[in-house]
């Protein structure tokens, strides 16, 4: 009897490690969606604004770029990483494939360890995050180094700094049409 | 987790597609730098994004529409004082007229060939791209306005870039300050020739390869020279802001800070082309302004 009770409690256990929110069984991310959100992330990257606030600006392309290769690996991979890197060049009139190189290698990053990240909370995965925004933002220093541009100061990577800010909460907010228990009627 | 199976996967693996992906990306790189092959494929991506960017402009117009609705207190001031620039300014234009007229008339007793007036198109800015390796902006007229690559853009103190691209609706201009951009200048107060050079960083200019015993002060304005055929003469660039003059070294330090400023205003000027310049110096007896092609004008 004694011994029944406790295998009870050690399935009970298990099942709430099973309900683990980040094992919780997701909808199906629509197409249009995720489309969505690159054109939203490319537009707030062409938002204009003051110079202060222009270095500081997180790229956001590239942190809905690393959202959906690490959810979505299947639909979202490196050609569209360097499509879109391509028209941040165009827009920021710079050497053509100096974004298209860093957003590659972010992509690459981010399918090669897109297992392994969607493990931890979004909170711990910031720093991970980080690193990659890191890889991609020496990428593109290396580019206009290569160029024969100047060092631009230290300034550069702040923008790296500012995306692993923003990252817990660009994921809760990317995730939100996915949570179940809702009508799907009203989400996205 | 559940682990992909082998059989499932198709298409190259991931490292051969970053080896590609890398690759292609520095040959477009190459390619874009030494070679200029590849305006066509901007072409078609500018157009592409221009909706956006112009989306992107929304919420920054309707400001300042909500401003104009806001600060109609400060028009009546703003009314006088433009009355009263107007003045100071029609006075200024008609001794300006007088002048030019005298002027006309000096250069036809030298026989010296007569300055050419240059129209200009008022342009706004479109954006300032974050990129910290060049220094470009975009202007919110194109081709389809006339503009074309080469011509020269000021604002109202000075000179502020020349047009290096053009796409349907907007265009590209490269800043003095870009490291890659030279304007030929002269010395207001003794006529001195060189080229300011800019240094990739915001509000600093170079006078590079200037001896040390030359005659040059701190202070000292420099206007475009026109002896380039792109910049008309007399435009206000920079004024000298710091010399070092070391003798271990052959030629002084000269950093200049450029008269006029992207973040000044939103407007600014597009000027027309000048005459294209003469290849060779026989060539200079001969200018015929409609026969020759405009290619050689960018000075990039």
């Amino acid at each position: 009897m004694h011994s029944k009770s406790s295998l009870r409690q050690g399935s009970e256990k298990k099942l709430a490690f099973a309900d683990h929110p980040k094992q919780e069984i997701l909808l199906p991310v629509k197409g249009s969606f995720i489309v969505l959100s690159l054109v939203a992330a490319l537009l707030l990257n062409l938002l204009p604004l003051s110079p202060g606030a222009l270095a500081a600006r997180p790229d956001f392309v590239a942190l809905v770029l690393l959202y959906w290769c690490i959810n979505q690996p299947q639909r979202i991979g490196m050609s569209i990483a360097f499509f879109l890197g391509l028209l941040m060049d165009i827009s920021n009139a710079s050497t053509l494939g100096e974004n298209a190189l860093a957003y590659s290698i972010m992509a690459f990053s981010a399918l090669l360890f897109h297992r392994r990240l969607l493990f931890f909370s979004p909170l711990a995965q910031a720093p991970q995050i980080g690193l990659i925004l890191l890889l991609g933002q020496c990428a593109r220093l290396l580019a206009g180094l290569l160029g024969g541009s100047h060092f631009p100061g230290w300034g550069f990577f702040l923008a790296t700094i500012t995306g692993i800010i923003l990252w817990p909460l660009l994921f809760s907010l990317l995730r939100m049409p996915q949570k179940p228990g809702r009508s799907t009627s009203d989400t996205l | 987790m559940e682990m992909a199976p082998q059989f499932f996967r198709h298409g190259p693996s991931l490292q051969a597609r970053l080896f590609f992906f890398v690759l292609l990306s520095l040959t477009l790189m190459a390619a874009d730098t030494h070679f200029r092959y590849l305006a066509g494929i901007r072409q078609v991506f500018a157009i592409a994004l221009y909706p956006l960017q112009k989306l992107a402009n929304v919420p920054m117009t309707l400001s300042d529409t909500m401003g104009a609705v806001f600060v109609t207190n400060h028009l009546a001031d703003e009314n006088a004082y433009l009355k009263q620039q107007y003045l100071a300014d029609k006075g200024q234009l008609l001794q300006l007229q007088a002048l030019r007229a005298e002027n006309d008339q000096l250069r036809k007793l030298l026989e010296a060939a007569q300055r050419v007036e240059s129209k200009a198109v008022i342009a706004e800015i479109l954006r300032v791209p974050s990129d910290p390796f060049n220094r470009k902006i975009m202007l919110d007229k194109g081709s389809q306005s006339g503009i074309q690559t080469g011509q020269v853009v000021v604002d109202d103190v000075g000179v502020v870039g020349q047009v290096t691209r053009n796409y349907p609706w907007v265009s590209e201009v490269t800043l003095i300050t870009d490291k890659d951009h030279s304007v030929p200048i002269q010395v207001v107060r003794n006529g001195l020739r060189s080229v300011v050079s800019g240094t990739g960083k915001d509000g600093l200019l170079e006078l590079r390869y200037v001896a040390v015993n030359t005659d040059i002060r701190s202070g000292d304005v420099l206007v475009t020279s026109g002896i380039d055929g792109v910049y008309p003469p007399g435009l206000p660039v920079a004024s000298v802001s710091k010399i070092e003059r070391s003798p271990a070294f052959v030629f002084a330090r000269i950093t200049c800070t450029p008269t006029a400023g992207v973040g000044h205003h939103r407007q600014l000027l597009i000027l027309s082309l000048m005459n294209p310049p003469a290849e060779t110096p026989a060539d200079a007896f001969e200018i015929k302004p409609e026969t020759r092609k405009r290619e050689k004008v960018g000075i990039r």
